[in-house]
Formats: structure tokens, sequence, C-alpha cells
């Protein structure tokens, strides 16, 4: 009986802890979870943005979905992802949410060529072609005619990319669905799709892995982690003819367009002249109206205040790690959305 | 069959008769202590101590049935669970989900062929490739070197194979292994990815070892001595007595340790999703097949089930993962069949 007696106390000490804790965390912590892509960054402004406000952000990196899928359970206060809900998400959520640009970040062509260290450079139409399976060698007369100058191995191109669902499979899926009207038709774009060729690495450091070991291997990376593991890139062909060496300037650029008010758009193939095209805004997702479930206001502000601080003084962390910032346009979209959110119908900001 | 039609009624007859058995022995300890008092407190302490120890006995029983019918109710709930979230996708692809040859989440069209074949293919190369590995490790450990300290070595070594997480072997086998392949599907003239169906089958066979490898020195070390001697008498030379009288004497265990090297091979995910090459497209020659990427259900599953943004596609996933559970039942089924027939004999 005393062992009985004792675990009873046990428990109810456990829950009362449960209790107390969950209690506190009501008061100054804000929950967030989703996109692995952008948690570095996160962590980095929410931590100082700590430094300064009372304010404790718990960010989950569980990827872009299960971001979605928490906000849809209202389990967290903001999601972040790098693809704007699908229709299903939003019929799912049923009430309006809204896509606040963070940042931006850039897929590059990733290559592993033996003797071609810099300079390779391909267009949008050349790569679907690639990826389609349809150009198969190095030396191809498609290729060859971009690079002239430069000696071309007569080596077989291997195809790879993401295993895993992925906001960086939806942006170059997206940016091969806008360039060729075949991949539209055959592939289409979504974070894991049929892929018609090639091998399939997981995760970032998978693809990587593999483009670094394999001789004559093709694949795709984010911009930051190519730069990182100091990856060798392709300079690519933007809407306006130019080839464009991704760098955090050239992203930047490619946001600095005339953006629709809700950011919901596509970034990839951009207009600007002096944009890489095979770029993505990454959204934090916050409900427009804050009244939900038992929600004090003093939280739907205290959410808008980082949000906002994420869009001005947070900006300053995106270089050193790698994210390009938001853009002048990206930045005045941004501020409109975060003043239209509101709480119990009345403005927050 | 009554237990998983009904987990809650025997519940309640347990909790039933416990309550009987408890009101029995109250009743017995009050009445003798009205009758006899001290002396029955002095005399009979033997008594009172059989009493405690016999619901000791009960309650140990109870428990052990409890424990036992726990894990029954946790298989079935996960697999009604199985089918319970896969409904949308039975619903929308119907039966032809089994041989469907296109895995497209983007036209939400799905077919578990491709990694059904990859599992199998996978699972039993690494078996094949694992066994005379396994059954030498075990006859060497078990018949000619029993004691001291290269046989305690070796069989920690293997026991440690075994603990090593599948990840590891994913890297070693990404940065090892695939170069090594690479070369040599360079000379025999397939696409020298050096990563694919036997790479993956490769790395599940050392991961498998061990299971089978350790069950088999301890039924080999266990086989009675006299028949041994026996055959020894008889003039019998070393490799006969392994051939005639320990393999038929511990054949059924050896087969079982296969049997659970097989059930390892089918579930690893890590290790093979590193090494696989992660592709749905169905290879048309049989090189191909077997040297060429491929995929399995459980890295399918790992790979998509975090982003698999709408609801027929996480059904999808999830009623890969009822396909597996029926392989693998199927499997072990079979084995049990296997193993009971040798066992007849």
């Amino acid at each position: 009986m005393r062992v009985i007696k004792s675990l009873q106390l046990a428990i109810v000490a456990i829950a009362s802890i449960c209790i107390t804790l969950s209690a506190s965390a009501q008061d100054n912590t804000l929950l967030g979870a989703g996109s692995t892509f952008v948690y570095p960054l996160f962590s980095k402004v929410f931590a100082e943005y700590g430094k300064t406000h009372d304010v404790k952000v718990n960010y989950q990196s569980i990827g872009s979905g299960g971001g979605i899928l928490q906000l849809t359970n209202k389990t967290v206060d903001f999601g972040g992802s790098d693809a704007p809900l699908n229709t299903e998400q939003a019929k799912k959520i049923g009430v309006p949410v809204l896509h606040i640009p963070m940042a931006s970040g850039a897929v590059v062509a990733t290559y592993n060529v033996p003797g071609l260290t810099t300079g390779l450079d391909l267009t949008g139409p050349v790569l679907a072609d690639i990826y389609l399976g349809k150009i198969t060698t190095w030396n191809d007369a498609k290729i060859a005619a971009l690079n002239k100058g430069t000696k071309l191995p007569d080596m077989p191109i291997v195809v790879i990319h993401r295993s895993d669902g992925s906001g960086t499979s939806y942006i170059w899926t997206d940016y091969l669905s806008k360039v060729s009207e075949e991949w539209a038709k055959k592939v289409g774009k979504a974070g894991a799709v049929n892929w018609p060729a090639g091998l399939g690495g997981k995760g970032n450091e998978g693809v990587a892995g593999l483009v670094k070991q394999t001789p004559g291997a093709i694949g795709y990376n984010e911009l930051a982690y190519a730069i990182q593991n100091k990856m060798t890139y392709a300079d690519i062909q933007n809407k306006a003819g130019k080839f464009i060496t991704p760098t955090l300037a050239s992203t930047t650029a490619s946001s600095n367009v005339e953006l629709p008010a809700n950011a919901e758009v596509s970034l990839t193939n951009t207009d600007n002249p002096k944009g890489y095209p095979i770029t993505s805004f990454t959204w934090a997702l916050i409900y427009k109206e804050q009244k939900y479930s038992d929600r004090s206001a003093a939280k739907a502000k205290m959410l808008l205040d980082l949000m906002w601080y994420n869009i001005h003084g947070g900006q300053k962390n995106c270089e050193p790690l790698n994210y390009a910032p938001l853009s002048k346009s990206a930045l005045k979209v941004a501020e409109k959305i975060l003043k239209s959110a509101t709480y119990d119908g009345k403005a927050i900001l | 069959m009554s237990l998983l039609n009904h987990p809650s009624d025997p519940k309640v007859k347990e909790t039933a008769t416990v309550n009987q058995n408890k009101a029995i022995m109250k009743q017995n300890g009050s009445e003798s202590s009205i009758d006899k008092e001290q002396v029955t407190r002095m005399k009979n302490k033997r008594l009172d101590l059989s009493y405690s120890q016999l619901k000791w006995e009960t309650i140990f029983r109870r428990l052990l049935m409890i424990m036992s019918i726990i894990l029954l109710v946790l298989v079935v709930g996960i697999l009604i669970t199985l089918i319970w979230q896969s409904m949308p996708s039975i619903k929308a692809l119907g039966i032809k989900f089994l041989w469907g040859k296109i895995w497209d989440p983007v036209q939400n069209i799905y077919g578990a062929y491709p990694f059904l074949i990859g599992t199998l293919l996978t699972s039993f190369t690494a078996l094949i490739i694992s066994i005379p590995f396994s059954y030498a490790v075990a006859i060497y450990l078990g018949e000619y070197n029993t004691k001291g300290w290269l046989s305690d070595l070796l069989k920690n070594t293997i026991e440690l194979i075994a603990a090593v997480p599948s990840i590891i072997y994913g890297f070693w086998g990404l940065f090892v292994l695939v170069p090594i392949i690479r070369t040599f599907e360079a000379k025999i003239g397939v696409a020298p990815y050096g990563i694919g169906i036997f790479t993956s089958s490769l790395i599940l066979a050392v991961m498998i070892i061990p299971y089978a490898a350790s069950l088999g020195t301890s039924l080999i070390r266990m086989v009675p001595s006299p028949l041994k001697e026996g055959a020894y008498a008889l003039g019998a030379t070393r490799f006969e007595v392994i051939r005639s009288v320990i393999l038929p004497f511990t054949r059924t265990g050896l087969f079982a340790g296969v049997l659970l090297s097989l059930g390892r091979a089918l579930g690893e995910t890590m290790a093979v999703t590193m090494l696989i090459g992660n592709t749905s497209a169905v290879a048309n020659s049989l090189k191909a097949v077997f040297f060429g990427p491929g995929n399995t259900m459980a890295s399918v599953i790992a790979n998509e089930f975090t982003e698999a943004d709408h609801t027929v596609y996480l059904s999808a996933l999830i009623e890969l993962g009822l396909v597996l559970f029926f392989v693998t039942v199927v499997i072990n089924l079979i084995g049990k069949r296997i193993i009971t027939k040798f066992t007849n004999n």
C-alpha cells in the first residue's frame, strides 16, 4: 500500500508540475513550428529579440507541412513554410491566413564535372531537359552551345534529386514547370514529385553527398548550404536573358519586383533583370483574425510585434547566415500584410 | 480469436475473480483471528505467510497476463489505426494500389509495386549474403572456439554490430562502400551510380548478421555433449559431427535466427534510405533492377511522411505501412510453418 500511496503522490506531483509549467508557458511564450530552412535564422532572431523583450519563442523545425498542420490544429501561434498553402490546406484551415515574407532563399544547381570548377552556364529549358532525362551527357550540343570555350567531357549526367518531400524541391520543380511546358505537363510542381530520372538523396546533405561523390553528377541545393559546403554551382539564365550567378544580392533582387498584396507569390523566373531565377520567399503564417480559441489581445499583440521585428530589426541577421534579406518592395508588402491582422475585427498594429 | 474481438471482456472477468479471491482471503483471515487470537498468531505464522504468498502468487500471475494482453492490444491497435488511417487512400485507389507502378504525388496516383519489389529484393538478397557468415560464425563460436579471450572478443564484436545505430551504417556505406561499388559497377558495365539495391543489400547483410549468429552460437553450445560424444565414439570426424549431429539438432533454432534477421531487414529504414537511390521508377532489365537505384516501403514512408501535404497522399503512405505490416506477418507465418514442419520431422 505504501508503494501505491507514494506512486499516487508522485503522479499528483508530476501533474501539478505539468499544470504550472503549461500555465507559465501561456504567459510570455510564443510557439511556432514549420520550415527547417528558416530555422537557423529564426533561432538567431528570436534569441536577440528575447534579450530586449520579455518574450520566449519556441520554434520547432519539423518541416513546412508539419508547421501548416500544427497551425491548422491551432497548437502553435505561427507556422513557418517555404511554400504558400495549397488549396486543400487552405480549405482545411477555412479562415484567412496571412503569409508574411521573412527572408528569401535561392536554390542552386550544384554539379561535379571533373575539370570544371567554375563558370558552367545553364538555362531553364536545358535544366528541365536534364531532369527529364532527355539530355544525358555533359557534351550534349545544347550544353555546349551555352558554354563556348569550355571543354565539356563525354560523360553521362547523373541526375540527383531530393528523395524527401521538401520546400527546396518545391522551388526547383516550380521553376522547371515555368520554363518547360513538358515538365509542367509530365511532372508538375510539388514538394515531392514522380522524378522521371535520377537518384534521390535524403535531405540537403544527401544530395550534396551524392553530387560530391559521383563524377558527372548534377543536383540542387539551397544556396546557403552550397556556400557553406563550398560546392560548385552553375549560373542560370534569367527571364531577361542574362546569366546570373546565385548570390544573396541577386536573390534579394529577384523579389524586388511588383508583388501582389498577399505576398503569396512564386518568385521563380523573376522579371528583374538582376535577379537570380530560382528563388523563393520563406513565409511565416499567422491567422488574419487573431481572436481564436481563448487567445488574449496581449498575446496577439506580442506575436505581431515579433513579426514586425523579424521583417525590420531581425533582417540584419540574414546575410551572416546566408539568407537573402527582404527587398524594398517585399518589405513594403510585408508591412501592409502585418497591418491587416486583426483582433476581434480591430487592427492590432 | 475471442481475445482479438473483445479485448475488454477477459479483463472484466480478471478483476472480478481477483476481488472474489481477496474477499475469500479476508474472510478466512478474520475468522481465524477471532477464534484463537494470540495462539494462532504464534503457531500459524507459517499459515499467514502462505496466505500472503498465495495472494502474491495470484497478483503476479495476473500481472504477467495483463502485460501480455497489453502487448496484444497494442499490436491490434496498430493494425486498426493503420487500416483506419489508410481508408481515404483505399477508397480512392482500391486494390490496384498493390500493383500500381506509378507513384506520383502531383497527380495523386499511388502504386506500391516498385516499393514492394524493392523491399523484398533488398531483404532477401541481404539474407542470402548474410547466411553463410552468420552460420559460419555460429558454428565457429559454438563448436570450435567456445572459450577464451578470442571467443569472447568475437562474440562481443558481433553483438556490437547489432548495437551500432543504422545511420552510422548509412554514412559508412555512403562514404566507404559506395565508391568501391562504383568502381566495381564500372568494370561490369552497368551504370556506375554506386548506390542502389545491391549496395543497400550489402549494408543490410552486415546489419542482420548478429541476429542469426548470436542465436545460432547459443543454440550450438546447448547441443548435449552425450550426442556429440556418441558420434565421436563411432569414429566421426569433427566436420561429420557438425553436419550430422549439431546442424540437424539445431536446425529449427538456426532457421528462427534467420527469420529474425529477415524481420530486421524488412523494416530497416535509415541506412537503406541513404543508399538505395530512392527512385520509384521500375527498372526494365535484370541488371538494372539489381544494381540500379530502387526504393523500399520503409524508406518512402521515412522520406515523404513529414511533407505529405494532402489527405490521399498521407493516407497512401500509411497504406504502405499497412502493406509492410502484412508482408512481415505473412513472412513470419510462413517461417513458423517451416519451423513446425522441421520440428515434427
